[in-house]
């Protein structure tokens, strides 16, 4: 088709216009993130030129209303880590459990009623969740705090470990001796993880039962909702990663003899690596930014607890500091206490932005090292 | 600084001038919840009156009386010296009205074994010298300090009535978004001391003896409760009789008043027969 040149020129500004207009519209979502960036980076910064971020890092003592006011955040930072840490150590391994169960163990029926019913969880509003960690979940450990955390333990872990004895055993063993060897090889380990597990099981139980809780509103009580919180998260996107890895991958295992645990422990969970591991990070990031749980259920105490690890003690994290704090600080003169709170919410937002950064490059290195191979 | 402006007679702009129908109010966060519902009530019943209601700490209170800035300068504490000297230089006769009183009990588990304590006692446990209430008379228990978030009114005024200028509350103290929330804390841990308004402590949760007086309107108002304090508003000399600066501040002494004060949470002042 022979086009005039008048034409031609029509249709090259129109194609520059729709090429114009589609890149306008994707700019949008990345101009939105910058912008937000540039706003809270402008009066983040000015913080560290009134008081020095050495304080704010380093230091343990916030009494940002106290005169003189002391900005020392280091606690605040360790009170995000560590509900943060608490709350995703809970969640991940049930979540991918659950995501494995559905993708690969469950029928096909039952996953299609569980997977919704898990998603449902990220419908409750996160205050409802504080209202339940501050009503149900503080009184509980508080009259019998040590009982409920070791019946907690026992439920977790006791399958957990189980299954862990039952692969173990299965797995150890190789296949290059005769049957024989094989099958008691197997018995003895598996007998022999589960009579770990078991010591391990009453060991921590008991340490656990003894536990006196003073107060139940604790980093505990809030990594635990969080941890629930996450956990729709982190099931959905793994068990899409799962199903992703392909039927083939599956039967081509099959075919070769190995077993269902060999199947899904060597071929598909490493197959799927990448997409749980995005999944895990979306889980770490939904911990993170919430607020309305942990100003509810964390106690809002601005220490280090004692020793660090210590989930039973309140305390504080960046989200409920900034919530929190917001009302009280000078925002028409922009005091240091103004400042302090846009350097809380920059850190937060550094820490995503480098999370996300880490998970994209594992993503990708992941992906080439699948193909190559 | 917290300034959130209330101007609900939108009309007023439009109705008829009488001599005065203009009131502006600025100063404490604690007054201010008072004055606002003061206003409100006083604007439904006389329409065409216009006051607006600022909230910007007890400090700019006296600041905008000084400065003309405002009719009634709400103050959670008396004035200082400087503020004093400064008004007396400008010529500014500084007239306080006592609208209202503020108490603050101190609350533990309806089955903690004490009684009551000292000032000094409270101050101990919240600046964390005393952590177990063995070691006031109670059993042995740790204790779990509950306090309101550094945002509330209520914070500031037992930071300044129990605490002081220096004394900092201990690190580990829990921090609670709401009155109802301490109470709630309060009332489902066993070790735990915690303060909310008057109007909050109710039988599930045992409000403390302070130097061996309980709270109440009656010992609130003798002044004999520790951990209490008057609440003021401050005019720019004794208002004229009929005037609607008197007869807002005057609101304070009539039953309608005194109501909205209970209501609030404060102890209202004896009504003018």
């Amino acid at each position: 088709m022979i086009l005039t040149s008048g034409e031609q020129r029509r249709r090259k500004v129109l194609g520059a216009a729709g090429r114009f207009l589609l890149l306008a519209v994707t700019s949008v979502a990345a101009a939105a993130v910058i912008a937000i960036i540039f706003f809270i980076a402008r009066d983040a910064l000015p913080f560290f030129g009134i008081r020095s971020a050495g304080e704010f890092f380093f230091a343990k003592a916030w009494y940002p209303g106290h005169q003189p006011p002391q900005f020392g955040a280091a606690a605040i930072f360790v009170g995000s880590f560590l509900v943060t840490a608490a709350a995703v150590v809970l969640a991940v391994p049930p979540g991918v459990f659950a995501a494995l169960c559905m993708s690969d163990i469950l029928p096909f029926g039952v996953r299609q009623f569980l997977k919704p019913v898990i998603e449902m969880l990220a419908a409750v509003p996160s205050v409802a969740y504080g209202f339940f960690a501050l009503v149900v979940l503080a009184p509980v450990l508080q009259e019998s705090g040590g009982r409920v955390l070791a019946v907690a333990w026992w439920v977790l872990a006791a399958p957990a470990l189980a299954l862990l004895s039952v692969v173990a055993g299965d797995l150890l063993v190789s296949d290059r001796v005769s049957e024989t060897v094989h099958r008691v090889g197997r018995v003895v380990f598996t007998v022999l993880f589960l009579g770990l597990s078991t010591a391990l099981l009453v060991y921590v139980g008991g340490r656990l039962g003894r536990l006196e809780i003073a107060s139940g509103v604790n980093a505990l009580t809030a990594s635990v909702i969080l941890g629930v919180m996450a956990l729709p998260t982190i099931v959905s996107v793994s068990e899409d990663a799962l199903q992703a890895a392909g039927r083939e991958l599956r039967e081509g295992s099959y075919a070769l003899g190995a077993t269902r645990a060999e199947t899904l422990l060597k071929v598909v969970i490493p197959a799927a690596i990448s997409g749980i591991f995005s999944a895990v990070l979306l889980g770490i990031m939904r911990a993170l930014g919430e607020t309305m749980v942990v100003w509810m259920a964390s106690g809002n105490a601005a220490q280090v607890p004692k020793p660090w690890y210590n989930l039973l003690q309140p305390v504080r994290t960046l989200t409920a500091t900034i919530a929190g704090d917001m009302g009280e600080a000078d925002q028409l003169s922009g005091s240091a206490h103004y400042h302090v709170l846009f350097a809380m919410g920059l850190s937060l937002l550094v820490f995503s932005f480098a999370c996300n950064l880490a998970g994209e490059w594992i993503v990708t290195r992941q992906r080439k090292r699948l193909r190559g191979g | 600084m917290k300034v959130s402006l209330v101007t609900v007679g939108l009309v007023a702009a439009c109705a008829v001038a009488s001599a005065q129908d203009k009131l502006v109010l600025d100063g404490s966060t604690t007054v201010g919840p008072i004055a606002k519902a003061f206003a409100e009530y006083y604007m439904r019943q006389n329409p065409g009156v216009n006051i607006t209601v600022s909230e910007s700490g007890s400090g700019n209170g006296a600041k905008g009386l000084l400065n003309g800035t405002c009719d009634i300068g709400n103050l959670s504490r008396h004035l200082k010296d400087a503020e004093a000297k400064a008004m007396e230089e400008k010529g500014i006769k500084p007239v306080a009205h006592v609208v209202a009183f503020d108490a603050l009990p101190v609350i533990v588990h309806p089955s903690n074994r004490v009684k009551g304590l000292t000032l000094e006692q409270v101050r101990d446990i919240y600046t964390g010298k005393v952590t177990n209430w063995k070691d006031v008379g109670g059993s042995d228990l740790p204790i779990v300090v509950i306090s309101r978030d550094t945002n509330s009114g209520t914070y500031e005024s037992f930071r300044e009535l129990v605490l002081g200028k220096d004394d900092k509350i201990i690190g580990s103290a829990e921090y609670t978004g709401s009155n109802g929330g301490v109470r709630q804390r309060v009332q489902m841990t066993r070790g735990a001391i915690g303060y909310a308004g008057l109007g909050f402590v109710d039988r599930s949760v045992k409000a403390l003896e302070i130097n061996g007086v309980a709270p109440c309107a009656q010992s609130v108002t003798a002044k004999t409760y520790a951990i209490s304090r008057e609440l003021f508003m401050f005019t720019n000399g004794e208002p004229a009789a009929g005037s609607l600066t008197a007869k807002f501040i005057g609101l304070s002494r009539t039953e309608k008043g005194r109501e909205i004060i209970e209501e609030i949470g404060f102890v209202p002042v004896a009504e003018k027969k």
